[in-house]
């Protein structure tokens, strides 16, 4: 007990100074999608397993795709990455996603040159 | 019950002792308790039936939404159940993984609470303390699964992720400091008077208001039931495990507390025998989205009691019935008459050691007087067509907001 309070009386604080240090997720953490329109065939198995509907697929052109994610939507279960056979969806370890207008919560990927992976907002 | 020479207080549902919203009406004469009406329902979420209404890959997330603290007890009792009748054998390396996540939680949610225990009797140095140590096994539990809760680990078939060599070395790691840290407990839970003192003789239930009034899990055995999912009915990869349930005699709130903190050191054996024993081969058989028609009840040891989970399958992607008993509504019975002839001060202890989780428990309550003659059944469509009018009556029209809504969204 003494010990104790003697080793938290000199320790640093447990606290992050946040915007200035930021704490490294864990690996595996599942974060913000990425989606990789040359890889996906649109065959919708992500929409269809989505337990939120936050991800809807919608055809361009010929041959191609481009997701709309809802971020706030999303719970980052990751489902459609494993229901994805064609490896087109991706989870980063991006958390800082917190919007003040919800518009901007709603992320376009999609290609707009020849397999250039874009993101946009939605309009 | 309530009559005019006591004093009647509501506790809850919005009140400070509480974290969940549930209502508690005391009446008391004095200080001390003379009756107690419960009355659950204030965060009923619908859960079972929004399972009807999604495929069961999604159902896997929505269950496993039913409770933060043991998500990975709903999800694999919901998920035994369609494999069960999908009659799917799930392979040996994944039942290990889940055996091992499914302890990390119970020593997370144990050490839980241990704190909130200590913090209701105003001990809260050992909050401070477990909580800390808390970190060590969401640590553990993060790197694994990726999150800290609602690891999302389960899949229909098997698991998602797999474990490393050096996950495995990490965990070691960890539980070996935390064995170390829960035996201070165990020294603190047994010798320490303030302790003993404030908890003993609080909230008693003998062993055969136990067994009448079918409490569960670490409540139960604090009354020295013998009764553990774990051992009776073994699933995962329980009947590979030697480990003791762990019981107590003294029936009130300590014998509670030296049964959790003595099931921390089970649990600590178990973690290791799952990672030394853990067999090679696939983490998950592959299941057709369409589940044959069944049924099938399923039971679990969550960390606070039997969970059980009932799933009618029709054939279809979706379930017919998804039914969920959480460990909580087991116990709720217990506490009422644990509080029976008690002092009002050790009312947050003692609703405090059954670990309650009331937005699990939550349901329903449909009150229904058994004279009238013309009570009858409700067609789903009626009811719908009920509340529109009601609402209606009152001002309020739904038909047309939910027109609004939809131009808004298709405008957006
Ligand atoms: S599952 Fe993969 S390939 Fe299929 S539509 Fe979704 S992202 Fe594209
Ligand atoms: S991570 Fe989960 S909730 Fe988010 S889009 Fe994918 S499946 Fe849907």
């Amino acid at each position: 007990m003494i010990r104790q309070v003697l080793y938290s009386l000199f320790k640093k604080p447990a606290t992050n100074l946040y915007p200035a240090q930021k704490l490294e997720m864990p690996k595996g953490y599942r974060g913000k999608l990425v989606f990789y329109p040359e890889k996906c065939i649109g065959c919708k198995m992500c929409m269809k397993d989505c337990p939120t509907g936050a991800i809807t697929i919608n055809k361009i052109a010929e041959k191609k795709f481009e997701a709309v994610i809802d971020l706030g939507k999303c719970i980052y279960c990751a489902q459609c990455v494993d229901s994805c056979i064609k490896k087109a969806l991706e989870v980063t370890k991006d958390v800082t996603l917190a919007q003040l207008d919800d518009k901007k919560l709603k992320v376009v990927f999609g290609s707009d040159s020849e397999n250039n992976r874009t993101e946009k907002q939605a309009p | 019950m309530h009559n005019s020479d006591k004093f009647k207080i509501p506790v809850g549902p919005q009140h400070p002792a509480l974290k969940e919203p549930e209502s508690f009406s005391l009446a008391l004469k004095g200080e001390k308790i003379m009756g107690v009406d419960i009355r659950l329902g204030y965060n009923h979420r619908g859960i079972e039936k929004a399972c009807e209404e999604r495929t069961y890959i999604q159902d896997i997330y929505l269950i496993e939404r039913i409770c933060g603290i043991c998500s990975h007890s709903h999800s694999t009792c919901f998920i035994q159940a369609v494999e069960e009748i999908a009659g799917v054998s799930v392979p040996k390396r994944a039942l290990y993984i889940r055996t091992l996540i499914a302890e990390l939680e119970r020593i997370h949610s144990h050490l839980l609470w241990l704190g909130v225990a200590g913090h209701e009797i105003g001990f809260d140095t050992l909050l401070m303390y477990s909580w800390r140590d808390r970190e060590i096994v969401m640590d553990i539990l993060a790197l694994l699964t990726g999150n800290r809760v609602n690891y999302g680990i389960n899949t229909i078939g098997g698991v998602r992720r797999d474990i490393s060599e050096e996950e495995k070395q990490e965990i070691l790691k960890g539980i070996n400091i935390l064995e170390e840290r829960t035996k201070y407990y165990i020294e603190v839970a047994t010798e320490e008077t303030t302790i003993i003192k404030r908890l003993s003789g609080v909230g008693v239930l003998n062993y055969d208001d136990t067994l009448r009034l079918d409490a569960v899990g670490p409540t139960a055995r604090a009354s020295g039931v013998q009764r553990d999912v774990r051992k009776d009915d073994p699933y995962a990869a329980y009947s590979e495990m030697d480990f003791n349930v762990i019981t107590d005699n003294h029936g009130d709130v300590y014998g509670r507390t030296v049964v959790r903190v003595k099931e921390l050191m089970e649990s600590y054996q178990i973690v290791r025998q799952c990672i030394k024993n853990m067999p090679d081969g696939p983490i998950v058989v592959k299941v057709p989205r369409k589940i044959p028609a069944g049924e099938a009840l399923s039971r679990y040891e969550a960390p606070r009691g039997e969970d059980v989970h009932y799933v009618k399958s029709n054939g279809t992607e979706k379930p017919e019935r998804v039914k969920v008993r959480a460990p909580t509504l087991a116990n709720i019975q217990a506490v009422k008459h644990m509080l029976k002839d008690r002092y009002l001060a050790d009312m947050p202890i003692v609703v405090a050691a059954i670990d309650p989780c009331f937005s699990c428990t939550d349901r329903l309550i449909a009150v229904k007087n058994s004279n009238n003659k013309n009570n009858h059944t409700m067609t789903w469509e009626a009811l719908h067509a009920y509340s529109i009018a009601w609402y209606k009556a009152r001002g309020i029209d739904f038909a047309g907001l939910n027109k609004n809504l939809k131009k808004r969204l298709e405008g957006s």
